[in-house]
């Protein structure tokens, strides 16, 4: 399994989704940003696109599209609180070092 | 560690709901606003069912007042009634032949004209911009929604700090404002024109109070302006005033006080649109003084009076032939714009002139704002399925620059709406560089070599600074026409470097096919090759530093720890010229260990030398 969901995230992006109204699953992938070069992208997704590879967890479907999929080998998301703050988490064996600013990676 | 929340898809797919889009013509006499619905261009009419705006502001005591509003008071409170405000945009007080032919307080400013008002001064800007505000909660309350893109139109002749001042009303009003549309080529959209034979076309427009003709050249789907002339004081309300000279001649009437002049002259108007489809009409009053005027205006009197200034209208459009170098035979079609233009007299003498029954079928006062509309919904991607479109709506492949290690840097990605503008920090590598080049790609690929290379250019002139300390922002701009252009900026000087390219030149889908299904082929070779550029960047520079410091300061090192040194950035040397990120990094970092101990002596040295000679008070002072 290349990226795997936890519990408690597959749940809370269960009831996002259902809040939302719309959707068909979540999308996860990479984009080039930030100061480290690479940043994640978490967003809902409307639609499956032909190139997607889909995967299943707790009911819920994650979309990924071919390029991101390198980047995101082995990752796992999680649902976490810190403090006031709650979201979601990326736990990537990948990541070599991460910028200050916690929006970007390097691998 | 972050903590991230879902976002909502940056490209979503086409919501099947369209984009709330409006076409604006903003006249000099009379605005129009009008929309696209269920694929058919409609004007937005008011509550009274009303679809024209007169072009008139009022700053009243307790508040604004524009359209019918404002010009029920015109003549009880002129100068704060401001009336023709497009003739002031742009324009200073120097550009008005004669301001005192204006009942305005006119106050001199830097650029354009400014007029006082019971409300303080207001530009030309912010008039206008009271009048677009009108007809956009116009538009929203009638399309249940905040307007997304809008058309506004101008004149052909309109140079650019009268476009830029149109701009900005737009703006203050709150108006995402897509593309500026001169006017003749919205006439021309609204009929369909751009779909027909290529060709020239004349757009002959008499509104209220002016007179504009352009010929324009269609070339695969786009317009362009090859002429324009005209007369800015010249328009139905002459030949409105032509029926009341002849009124006051035919009825024997005295001079008249203000208040019958005005209705004289509205009758005149009346008579003068009745004879559109009648042979005669009624000019029938009751002045003030007591008397009757009870007369009959026939169409062939009016033909009589009117023709020295149909006759006027087609000076400007010899010359603007004239200037295009074309004759009358080169014309393809004509488009009447105007309300003006729906008296016969006016189509039989176009007629006669080119030769052929101009184009009318479409209201002549609404076609330039139904052609805006037109515009505006093809540029928010409302488009219909077979809608065959020239204008390109969306980037097929993404489009970046070349950074450091040749990566590729995309700045604007893949399938983002046109027109669009992107801008991008970026700084120097090299303590006190002067230049940088600018390499435009464009494709998916991460690396500059296996993408699209589609122009070059240099910014130079940049103020030598440390590496790292420049500011050298990058905008990447793709016009409604798919037009890419590509800036760079020092900030701190200003200084400035563009290119101008059409990306999607030469490129068949299928290519864009091949090139999109690579990027998904390679994606695993492009993130070790990302990889390895990323390490190399980085052990390229710690090489340079080390190198620059044991030049600077190798009389601190030792035998031995010069040949540690050396060893190492061997060692980096070696990894450079191969491919495993991983080797690269470890190779950095026994250098970066190699060296430490030099360069805590390299600092210690500094240290001294900066407090060398000053004694203990002037250090404890600071």
């Amino acid at each position: 399994m290349a990226i795997t969901l936890t519990e408690s995230a597959a749940k809370h992006v269960a009831a996002q989704l259902g809040r939302r109204g719309r959707g068909v699953g979540l999308r996860l992938g990479v984009r080039t940003s930030g100061c480290s070069g690479l940043a994640y992208k978490i967003e809902f997704a409307d639609e499956v696109k032909p190139e997607d590879l889909t995967y299943e967890f707790y009911g819920v479907k994650v979309l990924v599209d071919p390029k991101s999929l390198p980047y995101l080998e082995g990752m796992e998301l999680d649902f976490a609180r810190e403090g006031l703050n709650e979201g979601f988490k990326f736990n990537n064996p990948n990541v070599k070092n991460a910028c200050g600013c916690g929006e970007s990676f390097n691998v | 560690m972050t903590l991230f929340q879902i976002a909502e898809p940056e490209a979503s797919p086409p919501a099947r709901e369209p984009k709330r889009a409006i076409g604006i013509d903003l006249g000099t006499t009379n605005s129009l606003v009008a929309t696209v619905r269920n694929g058919i261009p409609v004007v937005l009419p008011d509550e009274e069912g009303r679809p024209l705006v007169p072009s008139i502001v009022r700053y009243a005591p307790d508040g604004v007042e524009v359209g019918y509003a404002a010009m029920a008071h015109q003549s009880l409170d002129p100068q704060n009634t401001v009336v023709s405000v497009k003739r002031f945009m742009g324009r200073g007080l120097a550009d008005l032949a004669d301001d005192r032919r204006f009942p305005y307080r006119f106050v001199d400013a830097p650029g354009m004209v400014q007029i006082g008002t019971r409300h303080g001064v207001k530009s030309p800007v912010e008039v206008s911009a009271d009048i677009l505000r009108h007809l956009r909660l116009r538009a929203e309350t009638q399309l249940g929604g905040p307007v997304e893109g809008a058309v506004v139109t101008v004149p052909a002749y309109f140079d650019d700090a009268q476009r830029q001042a149109t701009k900005d009303a737009a703006k203050l009003a709150g108006l995402p404002v897509l593309r500026l549309l001169n006017e003749p080529t919205a006439a021309a959209i609204a009929y369909g024109l751009d779909n027909a034979a290529e060709g020239v076309y004349a757009v002959y427009d008499l509104g209220g109070g002016t007179f504009d003709i352009s010929i324009l050249r269609l070339t695969r789907g786009v317009f362009e302006v090859l002429a324009t002339s005209g007369d800015s004081a010249l328009g139905g309300d002459d030949f409105d005033h032509r029926v009341f000279c002849w009124a006051l001649e035919a009825g024997k009437l005295p001079p008249l006080a203000p208040s019958d002049a005005r209705l004289l002259l509205v009758k005149s108007r009346e008579a003068k649109e009745m004879l559109t489809g009648h042979q005669a009409a009624p000019i029938v009053a009751r002045l003030s003084t007591g008397d009757d005027v009870n007369l009959s205006l026939t169409a062939e009197t009016f033909a009589g009076i009117s023709q020295q200034l149909v006759q006027k209208t087609l000076q400007p459009v010899r010359r603007a032939l004239r200037d295009a170098k074309l004759g009358v035979a080169d014309v393809k079609g004509v488009v009447l714009v105007g309300g003006a233009t729906r008296m016969p007299r006016i189509r039989r003498a176009v007629a006669e002139f080119f030769g052929q029954p101009p184009l009318i079928n479409l209201n002549p006062d609404e076609v330039v704002a139904l052609g805006a509309a037109i515009q505006a919904n093809a540029l928010v991607g409302n488009r219909e399925r077979g809608d065959d479109w020239l204008l390109l709506d969306v980037i097929p492949l993404s489009l970046g620059l070349e950074t450091m290690g040749g990566l590729a840097e995309k700045i604007v990605p893949r399938n983002s709406t046109i027109p669009v503008s992107r801008a991008q920090e970026f700084t120097t590598y090299r303590d006190g560089q002067s230049a940088m080049a600018i390499h435009v790609v464009q494709g998916e690929r991460e690396r500059v070599a296996d993408c699209r290379s589609l122009a070059r250019f240099e910014l130079r002139g940049i103020p030598p600074m440390a590496a790292g300390a420049a500011r050298i922002r990058v905008t990447f701009q793709v016009d409604a026409d798919g037009l890419l252009s590509v800036s760079a900026r020092e900030q701190a000087t200003g200084i400035e470097s563009s290119v101008v390219v059409k990306p999607s030149y030469g490129l068949t889908d299928d290519e864009v096919a091949r090139m999109l299904q690579d990027s998904y082929a390679h994606a695993a070779e492009d993130m070790a090759a990302r990889a390895f550029a990323e390490a190399a960047v980085e052990a390229d520079q710690l090489a340079e530093q080390v190198r620059n410091a044991v030049a600077a300061d190798g009389d601190l090192l030792d035998e031995r720890e010069r040949a540690a040194i050396e060893a190492a950035l061997a060692e980096v040397a070696l990894r450079r010229r191969g491919d495993d990120a991983g080797a690269l990094r470890a190779s950095a970092e026994a250098l970066n260990r190699a060296s430490e101990g030099f360069a805590a002596r390299r600092m210690d040295r500094t240290v001294s030398q900066a407090l060398a000679g000053r004694s203990v008070d002037t250090l404890v002072g600071e």
